[in-house]
Parts: C-alpha cells; structure tokens; sequence
C-alpha cells in the first residue's frame, strides 16, 4: 500500500478495499485476517475492561481467572470426564433423532399423502418448549442417562424432521422426471436421484441441528446429572463461580465450533462436484 | 408409412369443480414413424402439457394415446425426454450421467458381458456425435448451458428411445448456441432415425426443425392448425431466408396471435394511444 492511500482516513480506505461492495468477493487472506480481528477484538475489550477493575468480577471474571480455571477443573474437578460425558450425552440425543428424522423426512418430503399425515402434527410439536416436557421425560423414562438423551431429541427431532422434508422437497422437479422417463423404478428413484440429489443439503440439517442440539445441554443436564459441562454451569451459578460459568460456556462454544468445521470439511470432501469450477 | 405416436381424443383437466381447468380439449395428433414434428402455441395452449402427457408423467382423463399400437399409461423407455434444464445430476459426471439409464432395471435384465461392451461403446459414440468427449470426466456445473443439454441429450438416445420427446430444449439458450444446437439435432435424429415431437415457442426453430408444425391455441388447450412445412428435409440456415419460410412464419405468427387471447391487452394498448393523441 503506498502512503497517499495509508493517509486516507479508515472510512475511506475500507470503501477502496471494497469493504461495502454488495455481495463483493474477498481474498483469502483479507478473510482470515478479517475472522481474527473479529475473534480477537470482543477478547482484547473483555480483557481491559476487568484489568481496569470498573467492573466486579463477580459478575465479569477476567480472560486470565477464566483460564486458569480451566486449569483447576482439569486438574480437581475431572474437566475431561465432563466433557466426555456431555458430548456423548449430545451425540447419542442428536443421533437417536437423526436415525428417525432422517428416513421420516424422506417420506414426508417424497410423499404428499405421508406430509399431510404426518407434517401438521410435528408442526405443532416443534413449538413446544422442551424443557417443559422435563417432568414428563423423568416421569416416562426415569432420571438416568436415558431422560437426559431425551431431552435433547426432543429439542433436536422435530427441526430436523421439518428440515430435512424441505431437503427432499427441493429436490428439482425435472430430476425426478427424467429419471421416470428412463424407466427408472419408485425404488430406483428414492435411491439413485432424490438421496444423492438432497445429500449435500442433508448434511448441512445435520450439521446446523448438531449446534442446537449443544444449545439443549444444559437444559437436559438440569435433570439428576452430577456430571458434565452443563452440570457444571449450573452448580456453579449456586456458588457464584462466575468464571466457572464463563469456562463452561466458552467451553461448550469451543466444542461445538469444532464440530461444525469438521462438518463443513466433510462436506468438501463428500461433494466434490459442488465446488468444482471449470 | 407407419403410425409412431397417435392421439385419439385426448382430454386433460387440472384440478376439479368450479376452479378447474381445461388443459387439452379433445386433441387428435398422428405423428408417424421418422417425422420430426414440432408444437407452438401462445402460452396456455397445453402444448408442454400433450407433450407430458404422451411421455406419462402426465395422466389424461380421456381419449387414448397409442404409442406403436400400445396404449400409454405411464412413462417406458420407448419414449425419452428432454427438458428445458435442472434435469441432469450434478453429482454424476458427464459420462455417468449419459449412463445413467445402464443402472436401471429396465435395462439390466438381459446384461451380458457383451451388453455392457455395447452399451459402453454407445455411450462414447454418443459422447463423440455430441461433441462432448473432452469434457466426459466434467460435472455438469462445469459446463455451458449449451453443453449440458447436449449430455440432456445423449442421455435421452443413451437407451435407444422410438420417440424422442423435447420441451424447449433450447429456451434458455442464446441465439448463437441455439443455431448450433438445430443442425446437430437434425443431425443427430437422422443417424438416430428416431421419431421427434418438439415444443417450443420459437416460431423459426419451429419451422426450420419440423416437417410439420403442429399450432396449438390456449383456453382450452386444442389443436388450431397443422402446418406442412414447405421444405426439403435437409436443411441449412440460409433457407431461414427464402420467400417460403417467411410466409409460412408470417402466418403462423398471425394466427398465433389471434387465437392467444391478448386481445383485451391489444384493446388496452389501442385505448391508451388514443386518448394519448386526444391529450
């Protein structure tokens, strides 16, 4: 950058760079460099804002504290059994709903006659909050891993029904027909077009439903838990560990961050076809 | 000369009661063994509508339609599509898409060994007369519009089809990439020797590709005129030129527009100039 445009005020410059141009591209590396100031800049005000001490650390611990609280909970408290545990408690609840919501979704998505039995009514479902079915769960299927699992497919489940119908139903038209016109089978439909066809779309439910299944953790670990990340959120709002509760958080952020991009890197893997360019 | 396809009063509604709507009124067509034969019409007229309907992804509610003497209800690999777009799978390269027909099982029940050498040699043959042998490891989003409905195509001659069905292939073409695509389809339905119903709402291409253009007129859908085309069956660009062409699209035109039901639209216009001129 040479200085008349480094004398520019910072408006001007990020006009230059085409900062404002809609739907504008970027180079990679201005997008990397963006996503760390972005990471960066909330970090970098949390941290002076507690080193000025205008704010108690009661209610906003400081980056350092939350830090060397991670460190405490690993070495006292079993910090990787609680993860572990949490994990497998949202896996095994976001997987149970993917292995109904996923052939369900087909159907729904396939079949008008199976949408209109079965649609209105999870329609109506999803609305229901899920921690208000807590009593309910613990009363049906008790207050062990089980209730736990349940509460986050109750949370998870009927989205990911609804979404993954839409999948199906955006598959093109005109791909289903001219598979009919090739003579193909009910069968050989379902399997050779509208499968393959939705799949990209299909892992990006599971990936976007994955997060919400995380966002039930706490909620679910409210139930009888005595481990976890979530458990540990709320026993620590008993004591008042503010940055215990900040750790568990940034924690369950971290996790799920992870999670996502290893999806999206799957994605890229599995699609080849989607991101070539001639 | 034999009968390849042939409408025997064929009635289609959308829908029922008081909102229904006639889509194909008591349609009468015989397109014979070879004949290339296209369909225009203002929008409305059914002519996609007839079109699905002989290739049974459209159900009629009377009448018969018989193709080679049997009568259709449902799709058969004896009748091939080709639609405007969206129809090929982007996850198959161009290759496995114009193969796609060899995973069916209406194809694979008699495979032999020999079979599949066939097929294989059939689908480079077909890659070769399309031109699309360079690009036979490409995913359709790699291609141009016109590229892709070349594999379109391919895909549809892939298992041999007796009648080759087209619903405007080229509208979402431009001109220069339409032109191309007329002499290789002429081209490519000659070595095929297959029979052609094409829609279209193109006036010359409806002309300068059928032997016979078939007018279809809107509300309800039926057929208005059947045209012979004035023609030799080969054909060039530069006939686009010649007296007999022009008249026959001038008149076609014509008739277009009377039977669209624009007229309302027509009257406005009339209507608006003349008190502009008053003003």
């Amino acid at each position: 950058m040479n200085s008349t445009t480094a004398a520019l005020p910072i408006a001007k410059r990020m006009r230059a760079m085409g900062f404002w141009v809609i739907r504008g591209t970027i180079t990679q590396r201005r997008y990397w460099i963006l996503a760390a100031v972005g990471l960066l800049l909330p970090l970098i005000g949390w941290g002076t804002l507690s080193a000025t001490g205008i704010v108690n650390p009661v209610f906003l611990p400081g980056p350092v504290s939350v830090l060397a609280r991670i460190g405490t909970w690993y070495s006292n408290d079993d910090l990787l059994g609680d993860i572990w545990i949490s994990t497998l408690r949202v896996v095994s609840g976001w997987a149970l709903s993917a292995l109904i919501a996923l052939p369900m979704g087909l159907f729904i998505g396939t079949y008008r006659s199976v949408q209109a039995l079965l649609e209105p009514l999870t329609d109506f479902i999803r609305y229901m909050p899920a921690v208000a079915f807590i009593p309910l769960v613990m009363l049906w299927i008790g207050i062990d891993e089980g209730a736990k699992i349940g509460i986050i497919f109750i949370g998870t489940f009927f989205q990911m029904v609804l979404m993954v119908a839409e999948d199906v139903r955006r598959v093109p038209m005109a791909q289903i027909e001219a598979a009919q016109t090739m003579g193909a089978t009910r069968m050989e439909i379902i399997e050779r077009v509208i499968i393959p066809s939705a799949k990209p779309a299909l892992v990006d439910t599971l990936r976007i439903t994955m997060g919400w299944a995380w966002t039930y953790l706490v909620v679910a670990e409210l139930v009888a838990a005595n481990s976890g990340l979530g458990y540990a959120i709320i026993k620590a709002q008993r004591f008042l560990q503010t940055d215990k509760i900040f750790c568990g958080i940034i924690l369950i952020g971290l996790i799920g961050l992870a999670m996502d991009q290893s999806f999206r890197l799957m994605h890229r893997r599995a699609f080849p076809w989607l991101y070539a360019r001639s | 000369m034999t009968i390849a396809v042939q409408c025997k009063g064929v009635w289609k509604t959308f829908g029922s009661g008081p909102t229904a709507v006639t889509a194909l009124k008591d349609i009468d067509l015989a397109v014979e063994d070879g004949e290339f034969v296209t369909l225009v019409g203002a929008s409305g007229c059914g002519k996609s509508t007839l079109l699905r309907t002989i290739a049974g992804i459209e159900s009629h509610n009377a009448g018969e339609i018989l193709v080679g003497g049997i009568p259709v209800n449902g799709p058969g690999v004896d009748r091939a599509m080709v639609f405007q777009n969206y129809s090929l799978y982007p996850w198959l390269s161009v290759k496995e898409n114009i193969k796609f027909t060899r995973q069916l099982a209406a194809h694979t029940r008699d495979r032999t060994s020999a079979d599949v050498e066939v097929a294989s040699g059939r689908a480079d043959a077909l890659l070769s007369v399309m031109g699309l042998t360079p690009v036979a490891g490409a995913y359709p989003n790699q291609l141009s519009g016109g590229m892709q409905q070349r594999v379109a195509i391919a895909r549809a001659l892939m298992s041999r089809p007796r009648i080759l069905l087209m619903d405007e292939p080229f509208g979402a073409l431009d001109a220069q990439t339409r032109e191309v695509m007329h002499d290789l389809i002429l081209h490519v339905c000659q070595l095929e020797l297959c029979t052609v119903i094409f829609v279209t709402h193109d006036v010359e291409e409806a002309i300068y590709l059928g032997q016979r253009v078939v007018l279809m007129a809107p509300r309800p859908g039926r057929v208005d005129t059947v045209y012979a085309v004035p023609l030799t069956q080969e054909r060039s660009q530069s006939m686009k030129h010649q007296g007999a062409f022009l008249e026959l699209k001038s008149a076609i035109l014509e008739r277009i527009r009377a039977t669209s039901g624009l007229k309302t639209d027509l009257e406005l216009l009339q209507r608006l100039s003349r008190t502009a001129a008053k003003g």
